[in-house]
């Protein structure tokens, strides 16, 4: 039976009780949101924090709001949330194709957007969804609010800009009128993480990309993007053989590590072939095609 | 750490240590051996209860969470203690052989109350969705689907009498 080390633990009252806590408790004490990721690492004695800030009773953290021309999505907004969100399922069919792809059902009751940035591993979802989406990442400390995006969010498997003394409170996502979005991702069952996973947001302008993002999981692609192949489609046709060539780019660039969910030339041929399928989808959805 | 959890409608009030698990609380702490614990990695959902309502595994929610909170384990899905006090999902996995031996049950029963009361009239693939969080490994899934279906065709048909009932009531006055 694998137990927890010992800690002391903390209900946080509000964002600005958690950061005093944090602040009192020093380097050793964590948040825990869902507990989805830091609690098995507890359990396998892989993290072992002297004190528990718990955030779950913030409800303020869990919404999600339209703010005239992007919506905010809160830290503390569940997996389940967001799946069964209307208006993410509006503006951003991308996070709804993710959603329904990580990890299962009862997970995703507990699992939080806020704690799957922040614990920023190399296979996460979430991380590509909003980068290819290029949004906002607001963190809160004790001198306020500042704002990084997403792209520059994670410094590294996981490592984010959130400093210890600090929240990640919300992610905010720009509405595009006339843009599509989806994602992809290949799993060896239902529930498990990525082999490899792509999403796309595409605004096309008279066929023309005006507009594109294109993020990566799991196939070890810097700040989960790729960059060359956006830059390759932008302001080019938005047509089926730069899907494809924007694909070649995608898996050129990546630099996946062999695993058990499979080799390297494997995974790369996977983050080709399921960023020329995101583009597709976003493409159709962009012209209201697709739901 | 002193904590009030609601467990099966009863209020129980214990000092825990905050790295217990909620799973190890209702075993050990309240002995309701119902909620089965198959893993470390919070993979198999045999652990799976129910915390206001909501589906989780509980081997991965300390027991401080759900401090305050109510819980439902598989002891609370019968109303009683005779067959004709069982949940309807109960007397599905009975009459369709929905398990043999029982280890991963409590939390698939758990699972498909929770579906039942969002979707009284699920498909073969959303209740094949909504369990595959949770590991079976004697029945292949097949016989647990036709459990689930069971139990929702039986309380469509509780419905139907119900509201017929009304409508003849209604008929008279
Ligand atoms: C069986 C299983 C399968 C999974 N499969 C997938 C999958 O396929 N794809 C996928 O993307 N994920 C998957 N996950 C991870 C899941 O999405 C987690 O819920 C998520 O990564 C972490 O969210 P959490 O709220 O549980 O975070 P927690 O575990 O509570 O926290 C994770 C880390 O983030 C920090 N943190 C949390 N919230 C904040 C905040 N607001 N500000 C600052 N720091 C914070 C914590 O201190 C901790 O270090 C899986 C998890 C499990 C258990
Ligand atoms: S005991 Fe396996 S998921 Fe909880
Ligand atoms: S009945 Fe044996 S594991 Fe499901």
């Amino acid at each position: 039976m694998q137990v927890p080390a010992q800690f002391e633990y903390h209900k946080a009252t509000s964002v600005d009780d958690a950061i005093a806590l944090l602040t009192r408790h020093g380097p050793e004490s964590f948040v825990v949101a869902g507990g989805h990721s830091l609690l098995p690492m507890m359990k396998l004695r892989l993290a072992e924090p002297e004190t528990l800030i718990d955030i779950n009773g913030l409800d303020e953290l869990a919404t999600v709001t339209v703010e005239s021309d992007h919506v905010r999505i809160g830290a503390m907004v569940r997996h389940s949330a967001l799946l069964s969100s209307p208006v993410i399922a509006e503006h951003f069919p991308i996070f709804t194709d993710a959603e329904r792809l990580i990890a299962d059902p009862i997970v995703r009751n507990r699992g939080t957007i806020g704690g799957s940035l922040c614990q920023a591993d190399p296979s996460e979802d979430l991380s590509a969804a909003f980068s290819a989406m290029r949004a906002t990442a607001v963190i809160r400390g004790a001198d306020g609010e500042r704002e990084v995006p997403v792209r520059e969010f994670h410094r590294g498997p996981y490592e984010t800009a959130v400093a210890h003394e600090e929240l990640l409170v919300a992610v905010r996502v720009p509405i595009r009128p006339a843009s599509g979005s989806a994602y992809a991702k290949l799993e060896r069952r239902a529930g498990d993480w990525a082999v490899a996973s792509a999403g796309a947001m595409l605004r096309v302008d008279a066929g023309t990309v005006a507009e594109v993002g294109i993020g990566l999981s799991a196939v070890g692609a810097a700040h989960f993007v790729a960059p060359e192949a956006e830059e390759y489609l932008r302001g080019g046709p938005a047509s089926d053989e730069a899907f494809v060539e924007a694909g070649r780019i995608s898996a050129a660039h990546c630099s996946p590590s062999a695993d058990q969910r499979g080799p390297v030339d494997y995974k790369r041929h996977l983050a080709g072939e399921l960023t020329t399928r995101v583009l597709r989808r976003a493409a159709r959805r962009s012209r209201g095609e697709e739901a | 750490m002193q904590i009030t959890v609601s467990v099966n409608g009863e209020s129980h009030v214990r000092d825990v240590e905050p790295r217990l698990l909620l799973t190890h609380f209702l075993r050990d702490e309240l002995r309701l051996t119902g909620t089965h614990w198959g893993c470390d990695t919070s993979n198999c959902g045999a652990c799976v209860v129910r915390l206001d309502g909501v589906p989780v595994k509980s081997c991965t929610v300390l027991a401080v969470m759900a401090d305050g909170a109510e819980v439902t384990t598989v002891e609370g899905l019968a109303h009683g203690r005779t067959d004709a006090d069982l949940d309807p999902v109960q007397e599905g996995f009975m009459v369709c052989h929905g398990l043999q031996c029982g280890f991963c049950t409590p939390g698939m029963m758990l699972t498909s109350r929770a579906l039942l009361d969002r979707d009284p009239a699920p498909s073969a693939a959303t209740i094949r969705e909504a369990i595959s969080g949770q590991i079976c490994r004697c029945t292949g899934y097949e016989n647990i689907v036709r459990s689930v279906q069971w139990a929702a065709a039986k309380e469509a048909a509780t419905r139907d009498a119900a509201d017929a009932d009304t409508d003849s009531s209604e008929a008279l006055a």
